[in-house]
């Protein structure tokens, strides 16, 4: 596919992200010139790495739907490698971790065969229910319970969660004629990403009562209604643009988006605060690992996706 | 070219995607030889993850040394080890020890070449540091000139334990300390290194570690 080819709005969306790119480049360079003496390094790499991240992301929706199920399926490879990675596991459980390694492959297989009943079943009922009987057989019962629970939720995150985002490829695009396959992809991982951004910015200027202070002491109750409100109103613009939904879907899908980013991002903060680490990795510089990237995206990709399904597929 | 292509096409893709590397400490690998990178050993993937880490145009002047026992113990693993792994391999046992265990060593230390070893001498329990044997020592008390990097691996015991054929992919932290150089007394020079080796494992001792 040729970029003749891709939706005007496409085309728009990312010419805009390109920009607030640009904008965030030129921002941390001045910021860095104007204060020589404070340290702006850890700002700039982070710029620089989302240079990547969108880059990687344009590779992942605009070639074809191969190339798109690849990259996903890598990159949740690569989230649960490192949560695994993270995680205290049993030497007894090798080759069942090998299984749950395997899952990854068949279930983007799914994805790219468009099968929808054997990719919302498959994580959740047959590697279910294998793992554990894997388990068994090797006999080992001692911490048996915490190693396949810690296991197959780590699964569901990286995997059945994130592979919502490839399946939003192979929805039938002509469901969506403002914003063709991919469209609603791009909507929901701006808005997730914005939605953090905004809660961000809005807790630093107004942010005082804490709204999780055991798990995220830097959460306030300000910032996470000032995010939520900036992304429903984002949402609702962008939604003729990009997606099939009214002004009144795309506000509930703004909302939702809005309080499952959230959520998404404690429950993994939850993750690190037990494990006792700062960042889930290093694969990303200025941003930690690839779970700290992705978060958000764990709760908004499955929720969001069935909120459209329902509605219009 | 062979070996070279190996490392290239097959280890270095595997090491960085496959595995994954945080390496810290990277600067202090040598970039020339005559150099000893010692390393604890707790998988068959430490030789390789420890050739990745440099750069390749240096490949053909790194070898490994492996115990002859073990690695040539048929035609085929044997030609593998010799010409695709590179490896020197070295008779560990008993009778065999001093002068003549250590000369092939010496003999490519003489001739400008990177030597890795494992002074555990094998890969023992998974992610479990065994005692230093004093090879080293040896080797360092006839070329006192030579310098000594400590290289601590982190999870490789995870990925592929001895005894394993399935590799099960982690993230691997890898430290790398500054060279240590010959003080003069094989006793003393075991302690020097064993303290390296244990400050480079506080460092990297964690939550999420096995505890398997």
């Amino acid at each position: 596919m040729t970029s003749i080819n891709l939706p005007l709005s496409v085309q728009i969306a990312f010419a805009g992200i390109a920009l607030m790119l640009c904008i965030a480049s030129c921002l941390s360079i001045t910021l860095q010139h104007r204060r020589p003496e404070c340290d702006y390094s850890e700002l700039r790499q982070r710029v620089r790495t989302w240079w990547i991240i969108v880059a990687v992301f344009a590779v992942a929706v605009l070639i074809n739907r191969a190339t798109s199920v690849i990259v996903l399926g890598l990159i949740s490879f690569l989230a649960f490698k490192e949560y695994l990675s993270l995680i205290p596991t049993r030497r007894a459980d090798h080759r069942v971790l090998f299984w749950a390694y395997l899952a990854i492959p068949v279930q983007y297989y799914w994805v790219w065969a468009g099968w929808y009943g054997l990719f919302i079943i498959f994580i959740p009922i047959y590697v279910f229910l294998w793992l554990p009987m894997r388990m068994i057989l090797i006999g080992e019962t001692q911490g048996f319970l915490r190693a396949i629970g810690t296991l197959h939720w780590g699964l569901m995150i990286c995997v059945f969660s994130l592979s919502h985002m490839a399946f939003m490829l192979v929805l039938p695009a002509e469901n969506n004629p403002g914003g063709g396959s991919m469209g609603i992809l791009i909507y929901l991982i701006f808005l997730t990403e914005i939605n953090d951004v905004a809660q961000y910015l809005w807790g630093k200027s107004l942010g005082k009562r804490k709204i999780v202070p055991k798990v995220s002491p830097n959460k306030t109750f300000a910032g996470f209604w000032g995010g939520v409100l900036s992304t429903a109103v984002l949402a609702v613009l962008l939604a003729p643009w990009l997606t099939p939904l009214t002004r009144i879907e795309a506000l509930g899908a703004g909302l939702l988006i809005g309080v499952a980013g959230f959520v998404g991002d404690v429950t993994i903060s939850a993750l690190k605060r037990d494990l006792g680490v700062k960042n889930s990795g290093s694969l990303l510089p200025g941003h930690g690992g690839i779970l700290d990237r992705l978060d958000s995206l764990t709760y908004t990709a499955p929720l969001f996706f069935h909120y459209v399904y329902f509605l219009h597929y | 070219m062979l070996r070279r292509l190996f490392y290239l096409l097959l280890v270095k893709p595997l090491v960085l995607f496959l595995i994954g590397l945080n390496v810290r400490g990277r600067e202090h690998l040598p970039n020339s030889g005559p150099a000893i990178v010692v390393a604890n050993h707790n998988s068959h993937l430490d030789t390789l993850v420890l050739m990745s880490l440099f750069p390749q145009a240096l490949i053909p002047q790194v070898h490994p040394v492996a115990a002859a026992d073990y690695f040539c113990r048929n035609r085929w693993l044997k030609a593998f080890a010799l010409n695709i792994v590179g490896i020197i391999p070295i008779d560990r046992r008993p009778s065999a020890r001093d002068g003549d265990t250590l000369a092939p060593l010496l003999t490519a230390l003489d001739q400008g070449k990177i030597l890795i070893l494992f002074p555990e001498g094998t890969r023992g329990q998974p992610e479990r540091r065994g005692k230093f044997k004093s090879g080293v020592a040896h080797l360092l008390s006839k070329r006192p000139d030579v310098p000594i990097t400590p290289v601590f691996f982190s999870g490789l015991g995870k990925c592929l334990p001895k005894g394993e054929f399935v590799l099960v992919p982690f993230f691997v932290d890898v430290f790398i300390a500054p060279a240590i150089a010959w003080n003069g007394r094989r006793q003393g020079f075991m302690e020097v290194l064993e303290q390296a080796f244990d400050a480079l494992q506080i460092s990297a001792d964690k939550p999420g570690c096995d505890q398997g």
